[in-house]
């Protein structure tokens, strides 16, 4: 981490309005190579809405994202033609989905799960696609002799494993989250989390994570938002802003965390 | 800058929106340096701010008012106001903490959780781990327990898993919260020599520390905290 740093991604005054309703409002922020930016808050506080918006699944109504593309360039995603978007998203970004099955493809092999995504990026020879396949798939400690298995006989672990590996496999230098370890066991929980943390750690990789699991925030990001009402409403340090919690909203959170 | 660490009226309260936003002094009026090469003890009873000067220091507290600045990179920045990035990339090339307690990482390896920060810095992880080995011996740590999630390990183990953490990379200013509190006597001691260690090559120490017999092997100067409470609560 330098001071020189260019930001990765710059969002200012983000808005989103489904009708008269609030989605997001006046959201800012920048985010920096090899960070991880925490977005907690409760159902409908607009955390999802501002992620799919600053991930180009969504248009906003209002605001600029920009992102520095591999050439230093920063780009405001508006601006860019839809073909250019969605290529980004293939390669340079990677969207972890709280349902797996939302990111995968059921009806194909573990493998081609994994392969899809090299092959989107012009990869076009099978011994090697299936030789980085099965190399992610041992990342994210998935057994080699379940290659070509379909996703449908995973467990839910494995699963959001397989749609980790499958985002990774590209290189990405951008991964959004959507709740990661949302409907998983705890105990897969703790093994999905200490996977991705490493993982993230290893590849520098940036991310958003958007959770209501404030454990899950400690655990993986260095800065953190809380959202309510479509607003940020308290941002800074992730341990700073759990243990020395200002706005009265994030003090309920905060002191809302059972203790074990 | 001979002053590594200076502190300048400096307080905090907190005001707890849950209970109708009643403001609960903590610390007001703390002025005191540390210079490097001295470790400087905080006393006073429990309740009396001494974590919480601290967690302003790290960076974990906000501060109400005051300055603290630390030497960092050649310049000065001061904690109070520093941005988040700032207080990131201070932690990593100038301060160091060892909290009294662990906060456990599930599946990751004593021996991994303590060469993590030299990793960070950007040493190769075998030579790290080899570090790690070598203090994790001196602080008789069972080896058997090296390879194992530290989050089953009794109070004195995790403590000194966390002391490995925090005294390998060599960081200017080191901040200790009760670093001894779970130890035994045997294992004291070598947290004594390594802090004797610490300040010959010219750290700054700033400490808590409840054992009578570690204060006054470690202490060059004890400050009072209880008049910063005093203070807060006339203010």
């Amino acid at each position: 981490m330098q001071d020189n740093d260019p930001p990765l991604m710059r969002v200012v005054n983000l808005t989103h309005m489904y009708g008269d309703r609030i989605g997001c409002r006046d959201v800012s922020f920048d985010l920096y190579p090899g960070e991880v930016l925490a977005v907690v808050g409760e159902s409908g506080s607009g955390k999802t809405t501002l992620l799919n918006c600053v991930s180009g699944r969504q248009q906003c109504s209002a605001g600029t994202i920009s992102y520095r593309m591999r050439d230093r360039r920063l780009q405001d995603l508006n601006a860019m033609s839809e073909a250019e978007r969605r290529f980004l998203m293939r390669t340079d970004w990677g969207f972890v989905h709280q349902n797996p099955a939302d990111g995968l493809r059921m009806n194909v092999s573990a493998g081609a799960n994994v392969g899809e995504r090299l092959m989107a990026v012009g990869q076009r020879h099978y011994g090697r696609i299936r030789e980085t396949a099965d190399d992610w798939l041992g990342r994210v400690e998935i057994g080699h002799d379940r290659i070509d298995d379909r996703p449908g006989t995973f467990s839910g672990g494995m699963r959001q494993r397989l749609q980790i590996a499958r985002n990774l496999v590209t290189g990405p230098r951008l991964v959004f989250m959507d709740e990661p370890t949302g409907g998983l066991d705890v105990s897969v929980q703790a093994r999905l989390l200490d996977l991705l943390r490493g993982l993230v750690d290893d590849l520098g990789l940036s991310a958003i994570v958007v959770t209501h699991d404030l454990a899950v925030a400690r655990l993986l990001s260095q800065r953190m938002m809380v959202m309510k009402d479509g607003q940020v409403i308290e941002t800074g340090l992730t341990d700073r802003v759990l243990d020395d919690p200002q706005a009265p909203y994030t003090q309920l959170l905060v002191s809302s965390i059972l203790q074990v | 800058m001979t002053q590594r660490l200076l502190l300048t009226g400096v307080s905090k309260s907190f005001t707890l929106h849950l209970r109708d936003g009643v403001i609960l002094p903590v610390v007001g009026g703390v002025s005191f340096g540390v210079e490097g090469g001295e470790c400087v003890v905080l006393g006073g009873q429990s309740g009396a701010g001494k974590s919480s000067i601290l967690k302003m220091v790290y960076g974990n507290y906000g501060v109400g008012a005051g300055q603290i600045l630390i030497g960092h990179s050649g310049g000065q920045v001061d904690m109070a106001v520093a941005d988040a990035r700032l207080v990131m990339q201070v932690r990593q090339q100038t301060l160091g903490y060892v909290s009294q307690f662990l906060r456990a990482i599930p599946r990751v390896a004593a021996i991994d959780v303590a060469a993590e920060p030299l990793v960070r810095a950007g040493v190769a992880a075998g030579a790290a781990r080899k570090r790690a080995a070598e203090l994790f011996a001196r602080l008789n740590l069972p080896e058997r327990l090296w390879s194992l999630p530290p989050a089953t390990f009794s109070g004195g183990e995790q403590q000194r898993v966390n002391i490995a953490r925090g005294f390998l990379p060599d960081l200017p200013v080191l901040l200790l919260d009760e670093p001894t509190a779970s130890l035994d006597a045997r294992n004291r001691q070598v947290v004594i020599d390594m802090i004797a260690e610490k300040k010959a090559n010219g750290t700054a120490l700033l400490g808590i520390f409840h054992d009578a017999d570690v204060r006054d092997a470690v202490a060059d100067r004890i400050i009072d905290v209880s008049r910063f409470a005093t203070a807060a609560v006339a203010a």
